[in-house]
């Protein structure tokens, strides 16, 4: 398995044509105490930029965005009922969604682990 | 994710206490023109839950405070010449105490709100820091006749707050303790030549402090010594004042919104309503006092959403999840971390302002359903 980054500071964990995402240590640092989260729909398909969930703090709302194109195809309702696990787990168990890789030239703008820690540094 | 907004380029102010903060780990951002903290390492929602449960010191230094000195030398007549530009009964503040007001325009509308101290020999106020400027214009052009105007720009401004503060303060003020709610005035704090009052903006007991910005940071110290103070940053101060059901100016009450359709009546004592003694006299008198008789169309209210989403700033409120016609908006809403759900404040007709009147909010393209409720939505522990 592979991981890779956005600027937006998502990761992807890639198996196969599976993308797993979630949001980076470094955004939910940023971000502070999760209060809420919105997941997408199963089933969605997601254009690659197009707002796909929500992450809220107690002070503001961020977009999460699909780092790629592809059909949801499932949603991690462990982070709906307990928002905090953002805060506690966002590499591992805070997982947003998974989704269905319908263009694998995308995951070429992506930047790997070092790339990303420049980024962030 | 998106990024937060980039930071202001103008130059930003400091206050006494930026050292202070940096070297604690507040997160530094630009708040009314100061660099101010809005949080610390441990995070708006365990500041304010601490807040809740033992006590937080805020920088509150970015606020204005004026004096007012009666050229008489009566403060009755500073406070006389202040009924001019406010609807409160200054005149009847007993010396030692203050109290809540609104600068209001011709219009009836909310130039900004204060509290109005009575010191005996003049009056102190503490203004909003965005508003300051203009409320020390506002101040000397209507009373430079009778009063001094004489902004305290050598002062820092501290709030003590939580169900512990008054047993800290009471280490380094042996009188703070015997204060009730709104008792105000100089007292020595740790040797130092301070302005105390048993007030606050977060529904708590508490005390603001004002101390001598030299000897700010020396305060600050001596009070976050204690192990139950911590330093709390204006993230928590916002969750706190919105669980508490406080207004914040600029948002929640500002120069389209009257005191009336702020749901302030409270605030506005009866000597100056219709039929009072010193009825009207005020900027926009006409149009608050026909409020206060005949009624407002439109009302502040508590709105408690129904679900786990906060319901923000901005979002627009609706009758039904279907109508097309907005009746209200949301002025402030964010998530209570005491309540561990969302709250919001908004205004809608008043018709529509009755407690647990079923409405919808515009999230995302959703119609979220929330009720009108009560305020404060964490009750308040003032020491009366």
């Amino acid at each position: 398995m592979t991981t890779l980054y956005t600027s937006d500071h998502e990761w992807l964990s890639i198996d196969g044509d599976v993308a797993t995402i979630g949001i980076t240590d470094y955004a939910q640092a940023q971000l502070g105490d999760v209060v809420f989260v919105e997941l997408p729909q199963v089933g969605r398909a997601l254009k690659k930029t197009e707002a796909a969930a929500v992450v809220e703090s107690v002070k503001a709302a961020s977009d999460v965005y699909a780092p790629i194109t592809g059909e949801v195809l499932e949603v991690n309702q462990a982070i709906v009922d307990e928002p905090a696990l953002v805060n506690t787990d966002a590499d591992g168990k805070a997982w947003f969604f998974k989704l269905k890789i319908a263009d694998k030239s995308e995951l070429g703008g992506l930047m790997d682990e070092a790339a990303y820690k420049a980024h962030t540094a | 994710m998106a990024e937060p907004a980039a930071a202001l380029s103008t130059p930003l102010h400091r206050t006494p206490l930026h050292a202070l903060h940096v070297s604690l780990g507040g997160k530094m951002v630009p708040f009314a023109g100061y660099e101010m903290p809005v949080q610390y390492a441990p995070g708006v929602l365990k500041e304010h839950l601490h807040t809740r449960s033992h006590a937080g010191l805020f920088d509150v230094s970015h606020m204005g405070q004026v004096a007012l000195l009666p050229k008489s030398g009566k403060v009755a007549d500073a406070a006389a010449a202040l009924e001019r530009l406010v609807p409160q009964d200054i005149v009847g503040i007993p010396a030692g105490r203050q109290r809540y007001a609104q600068f209001t325009n011709a219009e009836g509308g909310i130039l900004d709100d204060l509290m109005v101290a009575n010191f005996g020999e003049h009056l102190v106020l503490v203004v909003n820091a965005a508003c300051k400027e203009a409320d020390v214009n506002l101040l000397r052009d209507g009373l430079s006749d009778v009063c001094e105007v004489q902004p305290l720009a050598d002062r820092a401004l501290l709030a003590l707050q939580g169900p512990k503060a008054a047993s800290v303060l009471a280490k380094f003020c042996a009188e703070a303790e015997g204060m009730r709610f709104m008792d105000a005035g100089p007292r020595a704090v740790d040797g130092l030549a301070c302005y105390v009052s048993r007030s606050g903006y977060t529904g708590e007991d508490g005390y603001e402090i004002s101390v001598p910005a030299d000897q700010a940071e020396q305060l600050a110290e001596a009070l976050l010594s204690d192990k139950d103070v911590l330093p709390i940053g204006l993230g928590a101060r916002d969750s706190l004042r919105l669980e508490a059901g406080l207004c914040l100016y600029g948002h929640d009450i500002d120069t389209g919104t009257t005191p009336v359709e702020a749901a302030l009546e409270w605030s506005v004592q009866k000597v100056r309503r219709s039929g009072g003694a010193r009825a009207g006299g005020f900027p926009g008198a006409a149009k608050i006092l026909a409020q206060f008789d005949g009624g407002a169309a439109r009302r502040r209210v508590g709105l408690r959403p129904e679900g786990r989403a906060p319901v923000r700033e901005g979002a627009t409120l609706f009758a039904t999840a279907g109508s097309a016609e907005p009746v209200g908006q949301v002025t402030s809403g964010g998530f209570g971390p005491t309540l561990n759900a969302p709250v919001a404040m908004g205004y809608v007709p008043t018709a529509l302002a009755a407690l647990d009147t079923q409405l919808f909010a515009d999230v995302r393209g959703q119609r979220l359903p929330l009720r009108v409720a009560v305020t404060p939505f964490v009750p308040n522990t003032y020491k009366r």
